[in-house]
């Protein structure tokens, strides 16, 4: 949902994705069911620049599939079994209380968690039916596919605009070709373009917080992945900075699904699709972010929704 | 990878190309090698001492001063034992001279200094010394002790030149560990009402001291193995005599002319006397990791 | 604990006597002392270096002394330039096999090693620092220079096209084999502070490579190499700092010709050696000599050490914000620990 009011955008995704969507805009659900909240991303401040920049080509994205889940750290079981479904061309949340495994869960889908010595993960991830964890697949081209982006910016501090956002593509013979338009396709992507189109031989790292992390999620866009992790992405950011932010992951689900993991309700009530509330380590809820937020069926939701913990 | 057709079609463009693949294998492989070849030196290093120097120790070997005799082989070259009391000797008095006015001026720098301009200039000097190779010493305490007086070599003049080489090394690291004390602990006891030198004294120093042992002990050890330094200051004796004041022999120096030695035996003496100061230099530095592992601070 | 002396005549409740006082005064300025004492002692040794070693730049002007090349004791001709270049050039080679050598177990024991061989792996290469210089020389000479003469007159065959490097008989004590020994006795230095460097790497900068897809061998090229660029660099010119001024080892290994050896596996000479090996007998003028090359020798160890001190320190500032503690000391202190010759 766009302020320009129109979801022709969304035409081209596959429509059963997006259903739910469908039925809450033309308030089918009932009277009062429309994401109102999700309007809150009407005209804003800065909100028209970057929507002139953040343009991506639609693209049919990937869903991505958690079976059993576990995640341990040493001998501590941190997600325990988990069941969960996020579409393509989505965003979903992830909500919960610190400590609830959404950042270690969210860490597995890439397969970063075992990067931590003593960590390992059980259970399957399927990247359409691919299964991440299968011992034939190669971790490197797994992180290829599913791109993150961290919580606090972390562009290469020695690398300028450009070469941050090239870097990925220069990993890869197949990605070198046309490197420019490349970056600068990923640069638009993020919104950054307007912004440093004259400076690409700059340091990545004189931008401000908010650039940067825009400048972080160029990086991942430019090789083109089909899903992009983001923990936290904004925690570290100011508001308005974050709104920018927001209104790109908007953008993006056009061409990749999106994950994000949020300590901020309202973040998901303005940007998710869909959202699921863990605690301690499992699934207690996933639904359309209205219902999650208006009329979740677990009671433990509601308490966390409402503020009673967290 | 594996699995169904569409899937892999559809990620197959995400794959690891085999010559990324082998430019990782090839460049672990390559670092993992090199570091075996940085260990390869250790090892023939310790396999020759023990299999050359085993062979000189004997009882005489510790208990005969050299002779200076380097014609003939067998026990008419003597054994080692003025190098061993001379680098002793030498070496303690060294200390003794480098260890209090280095923790004094590594005080000074961390109580009274702080980031005063003076401070930093003094910090600067020291980084100084630091970098001046040890021979240079040597020449700094000819020109001071040796010329300047007109007197001969002798061990303390040896044993100064040492000091001054272990100076910035004790200063350095007896900072760092100062700098490690908890302001707070400080803090804490001048609210108490003590003066300051108490604090120092009382507090300051007694949480230190295993740290600021540990540096010193490297500095001794450091100390120990140096030649150039000595070579022309305390040079040009082979009798064992416990005045510093007059010439004495070192292990180091003698090492270092027998070397040169055609005498097969006499260079198996420096073999001999190479792992017996080899061994004094690990045992200083096993003392020190012990005592630094009891540091509560570092 | 002293307690604030009670009030006499005038003076306010709480001060203390004079007396109270003079041993934080005593202690306060006796040590402001010491240290000045240490500054005054440098500055005092160079000056007298310098003044003993005028003579011979009398006799040959400075840019003559250590740019001629020609050092004759006999006939009293003093033209340091064999020695600097001796100098020069086994600290190159030194540097040239050292580093990259130090350089990769850094990174092996920092990205690479499996946690366990971390703490062994270290000490064994800090062990290289506990051997005296003089021992290097026994060891080089009488086992490594041997061994090896053989592959080098195969190398000096091989290569002997290339002037320098090549074309000639290959001596037991030569440059190579002195460089070859210095790069071993530089490890340790090197090493240590590639590896502190490197273990400050922010763990954001390496996830964020490897969340790119890249390869572990990639993401320490980008993520963790460049970031310690100028670091490594510091280590490597405090190596360098320690090769120029190593004296025993490349004494008994460097042989004692008087002018620039013909190729790289010839007998030269370099500025410490000489004062080593002449400095016993020399009268006059010769002296005079010996101290001017001790004079250039510091000068020489000042640079280069002043440089890599501002490298290695800035290096470690620019790290250690987000751990809020001073590391010009660790990383210096490492430096301290194991340079000397």
């Amino acid at each position: 949902m766009t302020p320009d009011g129109s979801t022709s955008e969304v035409t081209d995704v596959d429509p059963e994705s997006r259903s739910e969507l469908d039925r809450q805009e033309q308030g089918l659900n009932g009277p009062g069911t429309e994401p109102a909240a999700r309007r809150v991303t009407g005209p804003t401040i800065a909100a028209a620049p970057t929507k002139a920049d953040a343009r991506v080509e639609a693209k049919p994205g990937l869903g991505v599939k958690l079976e059993g889940l576990r995640a341990f750290y040493g001998q501590a079981e941190q997600v325990k079994g988990l069941d969960l479904e996020f579409r393509a061309n989505e965003v979903t949340a992830i909500i919960g209380p610190s400590g609830c495994g959404k950042s270690t869960m969210v860490r597995c889908i890439n397969r970063m968690h075992e990067e931590i010595p003593g960590a390992r993960a059980e259970g399957r991830v399927l990247l359409d039916d691919l299964n991440v964890y299968d011992p034939a697949v190669d971790v490197v081209a797994v992180r290829r596919a599913v791109g993150m982006v961290f919580q606090k910016p972390n562009p290469f501090p020695t690398m300028s605009i450009f070469d941050n956002v090239a870097a990925g593509l220069r990993l890869s013979s197949r990605g070198r070709g046309d490197m420019r338009g490349k970056v600068e396709t990923a640069l638009r992507g993020a919104g950054l373009w307007s912004e440093v189109a004259e400076r690409l031989d700059e340091p990545g790292a004189g931008l401000s917080g908010g650039q940067q992390q825009r400048l972080c999620i160029a990086r991942s866009l430019a090789v083109d992945p089909e899903v992009i992790l983001m923990d936290e992405p904004c925690s570290a950011l100011d508001p308005v900075a974050t709104l920018k932010i927001e209104e790109l992951i908007d953008e993006l689900k056009r061409r990749v699904t999106i994950v994000i993991v949020t300590h901020n309700m309202q973040q998901a009530a303005r940007v998710a699709d869909r959202t699921a509330f863990m605690l301690d380590g499992e699934l207690v809820e996933i639904g359309a972010t209205q219902e999650i937020f208006t009329n979740p069926s677990d009671s433990r939701t509601e308490e966390y929704v409402t503020g009673k913990f967290g | 990878m594996s699995a169904n057709a569409t899937s892999s079609d559809r990620l197959a463009r995400f794959a690891l190309s085999p010559a990324r693949r082998r430019k990782d294998r090839f460049a672990r492989a390559g670092v993992l090698a090199a570091t075996a070849i940085a260990l390869v030196p250790l090892a023939l290093i310790v396999y020759y001492l023990l299999r050359k120097g085993l062979g000189a120790w004997s009882t005489s070997f510790f208990t005969t001063d050299p002779t200076g005799n380097t014609f003939f082989g067998g026990s008419s070259i003597g054994g080692i034992k003025s190098a061993i009391l001379g680098t002793i000797e030498i070496v303690a008095l060294a200390s003794a001279i480098a260890v209090p006015i280095g923790i004094g001026v590594a005080v000074w720098l961390v109580e009274y200094g702080k980031s005063s301009w003076f401070a930093q200039t003094v910090r600067f000097f020291v980084d100084v010394l630091t970098g001046v190779p040890s021979i240079v010493f040597g020449l700094f305490v000819y020109i001071v002790l040796v010329v300047g007086t007109g007197s001969t070599y002798a061990g303390y003049k040896g044993s100064i030149a040492l000091a001054l080489l272990m100076l910035p090394v004790v200063i350095r690291s007896a900072e760092v560990i100062l700098l490690l004390v908890p302001a707070a602990l400080r803090e804490s006891a001048l609210a108490l009402g003590a003066p300051r030198w108490r604090v120092i004294f009382n507090i300051v120093l007694p949480t230190a001291l295993p740290g600021m042992v540990t540096g010193v002990l490297l500095a001794v050890a450091r100390a120990a193995g140096e030649t150039a330094p000595l070579l022309f200051t305390a040079d040009a004796t082979l009798k064992t005599n416990f005045n510093l004041g007059g010439f004495m022999n070192s292990l180091p120096v003698q090492i270092y002319k027998d070397v040169t030695s055609p005498t097969t035996a006499v260079v198996n003496r420096a073999w001999g006397a190479a792992l017996t100061l080899v061994v004094m230099i690990l045992l200083l530095n096993l003392v020190a990791r012990l005592i630094s592992r009891r540091s509560r601070l570092a | 604990m002293e307690a604030a002396s009670l009030p006499g005549g005038d003076r306010g409740i709480l001060s203390r006597s004079p007396l109270a006082r003079l041993p934080d005064r005593a202690l306060k300025y006796g040590l402001t002392a010491l240290a000045a004492l240490i500054l005054a002692l440098i500055v005092y040794f160079f000056v007298r270096l310098v003044g003993q070693a005028r003579p011979a730049f009398a006799k040959e002007g400075v840019f003559g002394f250590v740019f001629g090349n020609d050092w004759n004791v006999s006939a009293e001709h003093f033209g340091a330039l064999p020695l600097l270049l001796g100098t020069l050039i086994t600290s190159a080679l030194a540097l040239l096999i050292g580093v990259p050598v130090a350089v990769a177990t850094a990174i092996y024991a920092t990205e690479l090693c499996p946690l366990r061989l971390r703490a062994p792996l270290t000490v064994l290469v800090e062990l290289l620092a506990a051997v005296p210089s003089v021992v290097y020389g026994l060891w080089g000479i009488f086992f490594l220079a041997p061994k090896l003469q053989g592959s080098e007159q195969w190398v000096a065959d091989r290569l002997s096209f290339i002037p320098f490097i090549g074309g000639g008989l290959v001596t037991i004590p030569n440059y190579f084999i002195t460089g070859l020994v210095l790069a071993i006795m530089i490890l340790p230095i090197v090493s240590a502070i590639s590896r502190e460097v490197m273990s400050t790497v922010p763990a954001d900068h390496k996830e964020a490579a490897l969340g790119l897809g890249a390869t572990r061998w990639e993401m320490i090229r980008i993520a963790v190499l460049p970031y310690c660029r100028s670091g490594i660099v510091g280590g490597a010119m405090l190596g360098l700092g320690r090769a120029i001024g190593e004296t025993i080892a490349v004494t008994i290994l460097i042989g004692d010709a008087p002018k620039l050896g013909d190729h790289l596996f010839a007998q030269g000479y370099s500025l410490a050696a000489v004062i080593a090996n002449e400095f016993g007998e020399a009268q006059g003028v010769h002296r005079s000599a010996l101290f001017a090359a001790g004079l250039v020798l510091f000068v020489l160890t000042l640079l280069v050490n002043g440089a890599a001190r501002l490298l290695v320190l800035r290096a470690a500032r620019g790290t250690s914000s987000a751990a809020g503690k001073q590391t010009s000391g660790p990383t210096t202190l490492l430096a301290d620990a194991t340079a000397g010759a």
